[in-house]
């Protein structure tokens, strides 16, 4: 029923947590200030922790400034982390603290995260990390997404309800099954 | 390749009109003390985006997303009018709390009038359908799709309907489009 796919494959600007050869690729279009996102954090988690190697989790930039004031900064906040090594600690963070994204949260934040404070002030400031959260938007948009958070499950839109964890858990293994089941020419990778 | 899949779909459902249609002409409040006539605003492309109802409970819905890529229809020199059954004054209210920067237009009175022109209107739900079509600028639909109606389609389908009706030229092509 719904053709919309991934168009921006997998690659290297990505923030990728796990191997990109796993039977399960999910990514993520978010918005750290989006309170649904915020709901979705823990239930990705939970899939992780789950599905283990089986499962590659990626996770790009949506933000919907309009609605959501602090998002764009935020979002630019994971990337300054990210040069330094620690874009998922501050993914964490921030879905952590959702409602605590003024730039000072954002530098106390990166000093709780012993970065370096100064230079990851000078990124948001300078603005280093616009055009990778713009491109990861504009990505999003010619893959069809429709708002926050959506995924992609091996490329494909994912319209089901990611809301019951048990659910989408389920949903992530029955791929990852039906992956094994047909390989080699199950892979669309 | 996504549209032609989407719009086998739609013989199930309500007809809407079909790409090569002139689109059907009307003038609906776009606030509670001003009125939009289509034929005003040929000459650029036009998107219609007909849609159930304001005060969608989701923080992503419709009329948010096509909000923050407003940018990217304005660089096809197209304007988007969103199309739903809500009076003037409760669209006045969603667009303020939304910070919507598009007209939203009423189709009120009487209700769902111009929503059953195109072929996009719910009569057993008394609201329009999910429904979007791309104008070129002689008023001549040149896309159009309907969604089921619980299902944001996003703006991919939009995005590539402008693209194929603008013929690529130095003003509308960034590094962005050419490589999205």
């Amino acid at each position: 029923m719904n053709m919309s796919q991934l168009v921006v494959p997998v690659n290297d600007r990505d923030h990728v947590a796990g191997s990109v050869e796993a039977p399960v690729v999910l990514v993520e279009y978010g918005d750290f200030e989006c309170p649904h996102c915020g709901r979705a954090y823990p239930i990705v988690e939970a899939a992780r922790r789950y599905l283990s190697d089986e499962l590659c989790f990626v996770y790009r930039h949506f933000p919907l400034a309009e609605v959501h004031p602090h998002a764009t900064l935020a979002a630019e906040a994971s990337e300054a982390a990210g040069t330094q090594g620690k874009f998922w600690d501050m993914h964490h963070m921030l879905f952590e603290h959702q409602n605590a994204l003024d730039e000072p949260y954002l530098l106390v934040y990166a000093d709780e995260l012993h970065l370096d404070v100064t230079r990851f002030a000078t990124e948001l400031a300078e603005g280093v990390h616009t055009r990778k959260v713009r491109d990861d938007f504009r990505g999003g948009v010619r893959s069809g997404v429709n708002g926050t958070p959506t995924f992609f499950i091996n490329g494909a839109r994912f319209d089901g309800n990611w809301a019951d964890p048990g659910a989408f858990i389920a949903v992530l293994a029955q791929v990852a099954a039906y992956v094994h089941g047909s390989e080699p020419i199950g892979s669309d990778r | 390749m996504a549209t032609q899949a989407n719009q086998s779909n739609q013989v199930e459902q309500s007809k809407i009109l079909a790409a090569g249609t002139t689109a059907p002409d009307f003038a609906l409040r776009s606030a509670p003390d001003k009125t939009m006539r289509l034929s005003e605003q040929r000459g650029r492309p036009i998107i219609l985006a007909f849609y159930p109802a304001d005060w969608s409970p989701v923080c992503g819905d419709q009329m948010a997303l096509y909000n923050e890529i407003l940018p990217d229809f304005r660089e096809y020199g197209a304007d988007l009018l969103g199309i739903s059954v809500d009076g003037a004054w409760c669209h006045a209210a969603f667009a303020r709390d939304r910070r919507l920067h598009f007209p939203l237009l009423s189709d009120f009175e009487p209700k769902g009038a111009v929503s059953r022109m195109y072929g996009a209107y719910r009569t057993q739900d008394g609201f329009s359908e999910r429904a979007l079509f791309v104008l070129d600028r002689d008023g001549v639909v040149r896309w159009s799709y309907l969604s089921p109606v619980n299902v944001n389609p996003g703006a991919d389908g939009i995005l590539n309907a402008l693209e194929s009706l603008t013929p690529r030229s130095p003003a509308f092509s960034t590094p962005a489009q050419v490589h999205p």
